[in-house]
């Protein structure tokens, strides 16, 4: 890692690199729209998407940098427990099955953007709605941080800048570049940027997993070899804890928190912003269907990609920081050129994710709190043009993420994101399906969620750092170890079904539902559902 | 589970989307309750059972979500045609 620059793997991860920016510039005149000042046109890609490009896009923000470096390195670190998002993402599919397709209906009858848009139309909440927005934003942000730590870890293995002991600037300067060059073309181009970047960093994802799986465990001599080391290191007594490093496979006390991260982050994946602007995309609902029987080639990608941690270890890779370890074993096992290859996979996957991501939290932003709160009249030039600017405000947040807190264990960026967009779920997935909960007592489930959920990982310490330095702690009354977001997420439910009675017998106005039954199964063809057409953006409110 | 719409199509309970909603459960019985496969043996191609088990729960979900989603399409087609096709 301090053996200086690797020259031939950087200029392979610059070419890529400067392939896909010249893609998202290009991309602008891909498909070209009709108007493309409106804010449905550049954040939604004109909603036109068919089966293969909403799987790209799809895949593209669920396999990141989470994938390719935060999850593999939580492996390496502790072995087992890191394991838990192969079964995360083997729940997400029937949840998508169930839920998302009533999502789409009901927003392309009403034109419906957001998750907020959605939550005020049928509860008739500004407040509820206002809830919902903020809480999507402020999630995103360390799950952009992810990506950016992903970015930095390829980086810094390559020799550009990183190591211990430049300085800050010098540091981190190859990932405020690296996301000056993101954000313009985000800035310029919109979603249909990402969508088609997405083809290119599968194509390299696949190539890279695809030699990894095959050719690394056989020069390390078969997976027998590379277990028999892995359980020989997870064996040995960390120093700092004076418990074993980790284990092959959980113990009877680490099961509860397994399944519980598991589970927490299948329900948290699909409230996040990026996911929804990703699946309203869509052509119509039987898209959706359709893809959950193909996304999960993601799955078995992440499982094997998890499994490389085990790798670094049989390897002998040696780095403090877990999230160096997949990089720096495609450093020593790649002929140069193909860790350059490998790098620019990591890397472009950490991109197309982030330019997702905060193009999804300005549209909130934009749409339901500058338009709902600041300027109701705006037109729709300036709502596209706040759109991107805020897109550019929320990866500096992420940015301050990254300098910030603890990077060696960045999977803890996530599960804190998931932690708060959790909270949103009674609102959104409760609304799909009924209007029973009151307006009033999710607003309060949420505020409780977002509280309990806030202090609880505050309060978790970790060796390298006071607060926030995990993401599962005891869960009240139960005395076992869980995932804070979803102890958060069941008071949440508990305090919105318990209000809901109270505020019900108690006769408060329950607001105005704009939707009807029939709406939730609407499909493309039927009567009022635009697919193509902006139905709601400003244009069409003035 | 119940997407259609409801009134005066039949029952909302049907065999068929019994079996739906098993296909779409049985992931989660299967991935929450970690203790069945917490284990290290048997070994297949040098990988301890928790590892292949659950690579394995890919494909299975995989294919159980693919049998809800024919059995949905079925159930909805024959919904629509039983109206004689007048959705609405």
């Amino acid at each position: 890692m301090n053996d200086g620059v690797n020259g031939v793997a950087l200029a392979v991860f610059i070419f890529f690199f400067l392939l896909v920016t010249v893609m998202g510039f290009l991309a602008a005149r891909w498909r070209k729209a009709a108007n493309e000042h409106s804010l449905d046109e550049w954040g939604l890609g004109g909603r036109s998407f068919g089966t293969w490009v909403t799987w790209f896009l799809l895949g593209g923000d669920l396999y990141t940098a989470y994938t390719f470096v935060a999850v593999p390195a939580a492996i390496y670190a502790a072995g087992a427990a890191g394991f838990f998002a192969v079964p995360y993402t083997i729940l997400v599919y029937p949840l998508i099955f169930t839920f998302l397709p009533r999502l789409w209906s009901v927003s392309h009858k009403h034109g419906y953007v957001t998750t907020s848009d959605f939550v005020r139309g049928r509860f008739g909440s500004k407040g509820l709605s206002l809830a919902v927005a903020l809480t999507g934003i402020l999630a995103t942000m360390p799950y952009i941080a992810l990506q950016l730590v992903g970015i930095q870890a390829v980086l810094d293995v390559m020799g550009v800048g990183g190591g211990e002991h430049t300085n800050w600037f010098v540091k981190d300067l190859p990932l405020l570049i690296a996301f000056g060059v993101l954000a313009a073309y985000t800035y310029s181009s919109g979603l249909r940027a990402p969508a088609l970047i997405a083809f290119v960093k599968d194509t390299l994802i696949y190539l890279v997993i695809a030699v990894a799986i095959i050719y690394i465990p056989i020069k390390l001599g078969g997976f027998d070899d590379i277990f028999a080391s892995a359980s020989e290191a997870f064996g040995q007594t960390n120093p700092a804890t004076g418990a074993p490093r980790g284990a092959l496979v959980p113990g009877d006390a680490g099961q509860w928190t397994y399944a519980t991260l598991a589970l927490g982050s299948a329900l948290a994946l699909f409230m996040y912003p990026h996911s929804i602007t990703a699946t309203l995309s869509s052509r119509s609902r039987e898209v959706i269907r359709r893809n959950t029987t193909i996304l999960p080639l993601y799955s078995l990608m992440l499982g094997m990609l998890a499994l490389l941690g085990f790798m670094a270890i049989a390897a002998g890779v040696k780095v403090q920081n877990g999230q160096l370890a997949i990089p720096q074993l495609f450093e020593n096992m790649f002929p140069d050129w193909f860790a350059g290859v490998a790098f620019a996979a990591i890397g472009i996957g950490a991109l197309v994710p982030a330019a997702i991501m905060s193009i999804a939290a300005a549209n909130l932003f934009t749409r339901n709190i500058y338009k709902d709160f600041i300027k109701p009249d705006a037109t729709p030039a300036q709502e596209t043009k706040v759109s991107k600017i805020v897109s550019l405000l929320v990866k500096v947040g992420a940015l301050a993420f990254v300098l910030t807190m603890d990077k060696t264990v960045a999977i803890n960026f996530q599960l804190l994101g998931g932690i708060w967009i959790l909270q949103t779920f009674p609102a959104l997935v409760g609304g799909l399906f009924t209007r029973w909960f009151h307006r009033w007592a999710l607003l309060a489930g949420w505020a409780v969620g977002m509280v309990y959920g806030t202090v609880a990982a505050y309060g978790v310490a970790s060796p390298t750092q006071k607060h926030f330095g995990g993401s599962a702690k005891e869960i009240p009354g139960i005395g076992e170890i869980g995932y804070i977001g979803l102890t958060a997420f069941v008071i949440n439910v508990l305090v919105t079904v318990v209000l809901t009675f109270v505020l019900k017998a108690a006769k408060a106005p329950e607001g105005v539902d704009e939707t009807r039954p029939e709406d939730y199964t609407a499909d493309a063809g039927d009567p009022g559902v635009q697919t193509e057409l902006p139905p709601a953006t400003a244009g069409s409110t003035h | 589970m119940s997407q259609a719409p409801e009134t005066g199509r039949g029952p909302v309970v049907t065999p068929v989307r019994v079996v739906i909603a098993l296909c779409l459960v049985a992931p989660f019985v299967a991935m929450l309750w970690v203790g069945s496969y917490a284990k290290a043996d048997p070994v297949v191609i040098g990988i301890p059972f928790f590892y292949w088990y659950q690579m394995l729960w890919v494909v299975v979900s995989t294919v159980l979500t693919m049998i809800a989603y024919k059995l949905w399409q079925r159930d909805q087609r024959a919904r629509s045609t039983s109206k004689g096709g007048a959705a609405r």
